[in-house]
């Protein structure tokens, strides 16, 4: 195999740094709406005391997600030993860190007291989930970290493979953490699922790998760089067999929950009454996330088309938005229903009522200034450092 | 190093203070070490020796009155927080807090309606302790689940967590106060028991005085670990039941006749 | 800390020495408020030096003995400070003990510390002589009644500390 020749994006400066300050414009929007909520108080968000959590963390939630599955390029590449993804591993690295600080910039931003961030890094409660994805993000961006540093140094070059294998369990343990931050949620029906956790993992995969062809494809056309057709092929298979798999977990998840009689209200809502909510699952979710995303990646019509691919991709993405906004805020629209058998016909506090929720401008601005955060943090680090190969050819002497 | 104040402007004041103390130790550190609380005989501070509870009958509870709701308004300054100018109210009225509210309920074969006040459970196993990334949510010695809103940073998983939707987050500024209830934007709170007059000795909570002296009588606050005490009686008399039994949480409220 | 050379040390003793020579030179005036309970009076709760120094510590130690082990009447109690520090205007109404020059800002002002406490702490005393209309100011409390035997529009003549205490005493028989 020829050996592989690593440089930093380095483009016509116009379109790097035209790109660059659109999207630092991006985030001093984001960081303005940030401030602007946490200067007036949450009042002006469509937060309530009935959704307590709303578009910030189904972002934040989308993006940490996003950046667990984004690594997973480089362990297929250095703990499964896949040849040709190989060469890709230190930009799916980059990507990942740069999801997860984006993701986390969101979370942090939407705190009622951002200001005491110093709190929450000094003061723990060990039996908090929340607490344990404290140590699981900081481990994610050291670990990581660590892990680019053996694939771009040759004189680390020997911990590679252990530093890859603990990379990959470690992110395996982080979603499981942040699908869990949800199934411990037991009050709550919508969330009482043992499937939650790993069908977190599986999401990740399918949207970090989303992004990840999506970022890969653009940096590539930034620097007018070769990207092989075969070498995009198994990309996009993966992609599809990942979507294909989170629309069977869907199916789990929604099929378990119709088996405890408890959970039918909820089914109910989520699954034919919701309005909304039931609109975004069968068309967001599992419409434009999945069907037609399948078909671009599967129709033979397609096989090479560079656009169907990055569509596809950004189909998953927005899918998955949807799927996340579902189970986030949906979740939380439902009416926690405190006394079997009997109906509510009155209550100061909305009990018995599906909750409503108008996500506010500054919630949403919030929310693309962390993806603008971490899209900025890839395309920096792209520029300094090598993680992009010079050209991804396709490799004559090796059968795909 | 020592655990110093945990608010804003810690690092540089800390990093002040110390330098500040290492230079006039000599003068001050007997000082400093002998000076604690007053925490004289009658200062014994919480035990786990009682565990405050509250007992409700809802069918002393009156349909369409609010005076236990009104009057923890007014004990704890609720009352004092004003809409936001040109707030809508349909969004005030989600957001605004909300410490004990009233809900009707009716059965869905009999048709038969109970009136309840709902506050927090003040759980044995709290949800909401569990899930705080900070340990701001916590449980007292004697029962009580509050937030310690000095390290409390507003993410809103104890309100996700609670199965009775019992906690509030302060989503504006608050200008007005009361000395025994400080209380502000950004932080989650809920149901205290009154503890501002349980730890002075009192024996009653807002709601039940005004429970009472509505003549209604339906809220019974007490010890639940002495036998001897009023709603310790009562439970005993008669049949009670826990809001969500099923989640095993071993709540300090319980209610008859629902 | 181990880090730290030597003459780190020294330079840390010799910028610490010079703050707190600057902190005396400006503090050397007494800070209290006049008009307050405190300029009547002839010492704070703890010696003065002690308390220009420790205060916060002080008050972070007493809060945790308050919020989380339930004693009361602390030493240091925020309350409290604000009860005698605060300071009066001409018509004898209380001004906020952290507005610019009252007792609680002017020495953070210098020292550029800004306090989140009275964010949710009550930042002047409730007047516990005058009626409670005037202590809770009217426009917030307006409509308002205590559910006690009062009128709407009529003012207790009472504080709701000294109610609940009446109410507490009138149980007790
Ligand atoms: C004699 C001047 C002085 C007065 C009067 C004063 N302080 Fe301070 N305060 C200080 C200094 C100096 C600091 C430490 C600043 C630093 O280290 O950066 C401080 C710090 C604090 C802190 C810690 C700040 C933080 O960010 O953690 C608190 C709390 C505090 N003061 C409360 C009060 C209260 C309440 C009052 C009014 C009753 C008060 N202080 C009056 C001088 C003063
Ligand atoms: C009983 C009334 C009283 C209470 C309560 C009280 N103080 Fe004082 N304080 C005083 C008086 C009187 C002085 C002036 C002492 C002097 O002249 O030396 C003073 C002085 C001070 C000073 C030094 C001001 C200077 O001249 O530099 C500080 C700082 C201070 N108090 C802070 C506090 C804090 C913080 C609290 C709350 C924990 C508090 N005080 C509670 C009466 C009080
Ligand atoms: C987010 C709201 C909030 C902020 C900000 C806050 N407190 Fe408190 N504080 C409270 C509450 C709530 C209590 C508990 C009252 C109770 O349990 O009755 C309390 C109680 C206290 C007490 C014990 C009661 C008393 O008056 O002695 C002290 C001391 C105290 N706080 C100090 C501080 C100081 C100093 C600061 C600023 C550095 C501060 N607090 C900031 C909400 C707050």
């Amino acid at each position: 195999m020829k050996k592989m020749h690593y440089r930093e994006l380095w483009c016509s400066s116009p379109r790097y740094w035209g790109g660059l300050s659109l999207l630092g414009f991006i985030i001093l929007i984001g960081l303005g709406a940030a401030f602007y909520m946490e200067h007036s108080g949450h009042y002006v968000t469509g937060m309530s005391n009935q959704i307590v959590w709303g578009l910030p963390h189904v972002f934040a939630i989308f993006l940490i997600v996003a950046a667990s599955g984004a690594l997973n390029v480089a362990s297929i590449g250095s703990v499964f030993g896949g040849p040709m993804y190989k060469p890709l591993g230190p930009f799916s690295s980059l990507l990942a860190i740069g999801l997860l600080a984006g993701g986390l910039m969101v979370l942090v931003l939407d705190l009622g007291r951002a200001d005491r961030l110093i709190v929450a890094m000094t003061s723990y409660n060990f039996k908090s989930i929340f607490t344990w994805n404290i140590f699981l993000y900081s481990g994610f961006f050291v670990i990581v970290g660590a892990y680019l540093w053996t694939m771009l140094d040759r004189k680390v070059e020997r911990f590679k493979r252990p530093v890859g294998f603990a990379a990959f369990f470690w992110r395996l343990a982080l979603t499981t953490g942040t699908g869990s931050i949800f199934g411990f949620l037991v009050a709550r029906e919508a969330y009482d699922a043992a499937v939650l956790a790993p069908m977190f993992i599986i999401m990740s995969f399918s949207y970090g790998l989303a992004f990840f062809i999506l970022t890969l494809i653009s940096a590539f056309w930034w620097s007018g760089r070769t990207l092989g057709d075969v070498r995009l092929a198994k990309l996009k298979n993966l992609l599809g067999v990942f979507v294909g798999s989170v629309m069977y977990f869907a199916l789990v998840y929604y099929l378990t929950n119709l088996y405890i009689t408890q959970h039918h209200g909820v089914e109910r809502f989520i699954l034919l009454e919701g309005g909304i909510y039931t609109i975004m699952l069968w068309v967001g979710q599992i419409l434009v996330g999945g069907v037609i995303p399948l078909f671009l990646l599967y129709s033979p019509a397609f096989a090479t088309s560079r656009t169907a691919v990055s569509t596809a991709s950004l189909l998953v993405l927005i899918g998955g938005f949807f799927q996340l906004y579902v189970i986030v805020i949906g979740g939380q629209a439902y009416p926690m229903s405190l006394f079997p058998g009997k109906e509510v016909i009155q209550s100061a506090f909305f009990d018995g009522v599906v909750a409503s929720y108008v996500p506010s401008l500054p919630e949403a601005l919030l929310g693309f200034g962390g993806i603008a955060v971490s899209m900025t943090l890839v395309a920096v680090g792209a520029r300094m450092l090598l993680v992009l190969p010079e050209t991804l050819e396709d490799p004559t002497d090796e059968c795909p | 190093m020592s655990k110093s104040t945990d608010q804003p402007e810690m690092n540089r004041r800390e990093f002040l203070g110390k330098t500040i103390v290492a230079a006039t130790a000599a003068t001050v550190a007997p000082g400093v070490l002998l000076s604690v609380a007053k925490a004289g005989p009658e200062q014994k501070g919480v035990t786990s020796d009682v565990r405050w509870g509250l007992l409700i009958d809802t069918n002393k509870c009156a349909d369409g009155c609010t005076s236990c709701v009104d009057a923890c308004h007014t004990e704890n300054g609720i009352d004092l927080q004003e809409k936001p100018e040109g707030h809508s109210d349909a969004m005030w009225e989600q957001q605004r807090v909300q410490w004990i509210r009233k809900v009707k309920l009716q059965d869905k074969l009999t048709g038969e309606q109970t009136n309840l006040p709902l506050m927090c459970q003040h759980c044995e196993h709290p949800p909401c302790v569990d899930v705080c990334p900070t340990g701001a949510s916590f449980k007292r010695a004697d029962g009580i689940v509050m937030v310690d809103r000095h390290i409390c940073i507003g993410c809103r998983y104890c309100m996700m967590a609670c199965p009775y939707k019992a906690r509030s987050f302060i989503h504006e500024e608050v200008a007005n106060q009361l000395v025994r209830a400080p209380r502000g934007k950004g932080c989650v709170e809920s149901c205290t028991l009154c503890v501002h007059r349980i730890d002075d000795g009192g024996t009653t909570t807002a709601c039940q005085d005004a429970c009472s002296s509505e003549g209604h009588n339906a809220i019974v606050f007490g010890d639940l670990k002495d036998p001897n005490s009023d709603i310790s009686k009562a439970l005993k008399e008669q049949s009670s039941r826990q809001i969500r039994a099923d989640l095993e949480l071993n709540t300090g409220v319980r209610y008859t006749n629902v | 800390m181990r880090s730290s050379t030597g003459i780190k040390q020294l330079a840390g003793l010799l910028v610490g020495g010079l703050l707190l020579a600057l902190s005396t030179a400006v503090l050397s005036e007494s800070a209290v408020t006049k008009g307050s309970k405190a300029a009547d009076l002839g010492a704070c709760v703890a010696p003065t030096e002690e308390m220009r120094r420790n205060h916060m510590d002080y008050l972070q130690h007493d809060r945790d003995l308050t919020v989380h082990e339930g004693i009361r009447g602390v030493k240091y109690s925020l309350a409290e400070c604000v009860d005698c520090h605060a300071g009066k205007d001409e018509q004898q109404k209380p001004i906020p003990i952290n507005a610019p020059g009252q007792f609680c800002a002017g020495c953070h002002e210098y020292m550029a510390v800004s306090l989140a406490c009275f964010q949710c702490h009550r930042k002047t005393p409730e007047d516990k002589t005058t009626s409670l209309g005037d202590a809770l100011d009217d426009k917030a409390r307006a409509g308002h009644s205590l559910g006690l035997l009062l009128d709407a529009g009529q003012q207790p003549m009472l504080s709701p500390a000294e109610f609940a205490q009446l109410h507490a005493l009138i149980q007790e028989d």
